[in-house]
């Protein structure tokens, strides 16, 4: 019987099994952010650890609340940063060099296919987007990890998504995955790996491919992951050719860690993208989802673009192209946060800055901010916002609001018309 | 270990998120206690008052499906514990949220759709409350003057960090 991904790396990093079914595993990559960081520090100082596995394992942002809104969000800075300092971790990035986790450290090269990654963060399975095996975890699994190097998981199924057929016009890696929520539910994932094919993953960049994957916690799931190609070692390359004769002789060895023909799956799942149209969320669960074209007089308050699942160049670029000499509704407010401050240099370099300003934009520096309600663009009670963002629960983005998920473009046609709107027309 | 049982509070509604129990605005606290009144301030259920005499006397929740679904917030356990809970059943847990229960040393216990109606048929009683025992795997439902015992299952994991009041120790003994 062959193996899933997920299978062959938790053979490969298997430290000890404890108790049937529960694997401890070896970690390849431990992240951190500022809000779920701080507690475990806090408490390995209290239990007289205050140390780390391998400074060169861990990676370090500040990027949720930044630059600090207040007092207690600066504090949150300070102990991270301090700690970085302490332990001599070198890919720390701070005020200047910051940006959202799940764009950044991807953007830097730091997660290889075959890795193991956690951080204590639910969104850390877009980095599966690469052939990894990327888990959130809690804050006491994190100090563990930072500690020790290990993580204990239950092994995980996995059900397998067969994507095929050409994705239509106005139709992005974001309408299939929620599309993809929509059918299995928020639930529909749990205690499972989401294991995408196919040929529709295959033409996918690694932008739209981390998008996918960022969205897998949504349906429940313990981490997406795609299959390494030559997409994922065109990406890697800047930072692995030092390590391989040529880029084939790179993708024969990322490719070890792609699923056996012959692997058993929990489920196998067809999608066929070719009647697809442009989705956004209508509820307050991922899973409640539409057809734009089934959403109409639907008015927005705010546009907001950005996050881990879409503040990419790739995600502004198209939201560009929806804009360019257009107003946005004199009835929103824009937003836009490019998601790391290298995607927000070559946008500037490329003009889409110039474009979305001349729409109304107001471009905000990166940061999660918004997408949870913590600074740059929160709700009032009653408002609406059109996000490119992963999580529409009641109150997400400020108490009482209420946010739809949809794609950068979808967001960009919704901002010119001030409602739900399809952007197959602006294209 | 911590001790488990008392006073319920029902929450029947599935899909019961992580922002929810606790929103992420207070994600910006420093210390756990810091976090105790804003328990579940987000949760909008008929009837259900967040500041309400029977929030704050709960030692136990119980709700449905996927409850803890979405972020990675240990906090959402942290906000139990301070406010004196160490326990949540429900008929299926988000992977994160339980994981987290049980790092933390508290219990996420998972029953069939017959005994979590059963334990739900108590939702109307003033008196409604639950003895737990982990090392048994057993608990008692009581309330209205009737009371019933149900089996659960733990995983030797789950268990062995219950009774050991959490993960950091005991890798750090390990590994």
């Amino acid at each position: 019987m062959g193996k899933t991904t997920a299978e062959k790396i938790f053979e490969a990093h298997l430290v000890e099994e404890p108790f049937p079914g529960t694997k401890v595993l070896k970690l390849d990559v431990v992240l951190c952010h500022e809000i779920t960081t701080p507690i475990a520090i806090d408490d390995l100082i209290r239990r007289g650890k205050d140390r780390v596995f391998d400074p060169s394992r861990i990676k370090a942002v500040i990027d949720h609340v930044t630059p600090s809104k207040d007092t207690k969000t600066a504090t949150q800075a300070k102990i991270l940063r301090d700690w970085a300092r302490r332990h001599d971790i070198k890919d720390f990035f701070d005020i200047g060099e910051n940006g959202v986790c799940h764009a950044l450290f991807p953007e830097k090269g730091f997660i290889r296919p075959g890795n193991t990654v956690i951080m204590g963060d639910s969104h850390t399975c877009t980095h599966g987007a690469f052939g990894a095996f990327a888990a959130g975890v809690g804050t006491t699994d994190l100090e563990v990890g930072i500690l020790k190097g290990v993580c204990a998981f239950r092994q995980p199924k996995t059900i397998r998504f067969n994507v095929t057929g050409a994705l239509p016009k106005g139709v992005y890696a974001k309408d299939v995955i929620l599309h993809i929520i929509g059918k299995i539910g928020v639930n529909g994932a749990t205690d499972r790996v989401m294991e995408f094919h196919g040929e529709t993953i295959g033409a996918m960049t690694m932008e739209s491919r981390m998008t996918l994957c960022n969205m897998a916690i949504e349906a429940g799931g313990t981490s997406g992951i795609c299959q390494p190609d030559m997409t994922t070692v065109d990406f890697l390359w800047p930072f692995v050719q030092g390590e391989f004769a040529s880029k084939e002789a790179a993708l024969a060895e990322y490719s070890k860690w792609a699923a056996d023909p012959d692997a058993d799956y929990d489920q196998v799942i067809d999608i066929d993208v070719t009647a697809l149209q442009p989705i956004s969320t209508f509820g307050y669960k991922p899973d409640q989802v539409k057809f734009v074209a089934d959403l109409p007089d639907t008015p927005v308050d705010q546009i907001y673009l950005g996050s881990c699942t879409n503040g990419r160049l790739e995600d502004l670029r198209i939201a560009a192209g929806v804009l360019k000499g257009k107003r946005i509704a004199p009835t929103v407010r824009g937003i836009l946060s490019p998601a790391t401050p290298k995607i927000y240099r070559e946008a500037l370099h490329e003009g889409l800055i110039d474009t979305f300003m001349e729409a109304g934009f107001c471009i905000t520096n990166p940061t999660c901010g918004a997408c949870l309600g913590m600074s740059n663009g929160v709700l009032a009670e009653g408002e609406v916002c059109a996000s490119t963002t992963n999580r529409n629960f009641m109150g997400r983005m400020g108490k009482g609001g209420m946010v739809h998920l949809m794609s950068p473009a979808t967001a960009a046609a919704s901002a010119i018309e001030g409602k739900i709107a399809d952007p197959r027309k602006y294209l | 270990m911590k001790t488990f049982g008392g006073p319920a509070l029902f929450l029947d509604r599935s899909d019961i998120n992580t922002d929810e129990i606790i929103p992420a605005k207070y994600l910006t606290e420093i210390t756990k206690e810091d976090l105790k009144p804003y328990i579940l301030e987000d949760l909008k259920l008929p009837g259900f008052d967040p500041k309400g005499p029977k929030t704050q006397l709960a030692r136990v929740v119980v709700s449905r499906a996927n409850f803890g679904c979405g972020s990675s917030r240990e906090h959402a356990p942290w906000v139990f514990e301070v406010n004196g809970i160490t326990a949540v059943i429900a008929a299926s847990f988000a992977r994160i949220f339980r994981q987290n229960m049980f790092n933390c040393g508290m219990a996420a216990i998972e029953l069939p759709k017959a005994d979590l109606d059963l334990i739900f048929s108590h939702a109307g009683d003033d008196d409604a409350a639950m003895s737990i025992d982990i090392e048994a795997q057993s608990l008692t439902v009581s309330g209205g003057g009737k009371q019933k015992t149900i089996g659960f299952d733990l995983s030797p994991f789950d268990k062995a960090l219950v009774l050991a009041g959490g993960w950091v120790d005991y890798a750090d003994t390990k590994y």
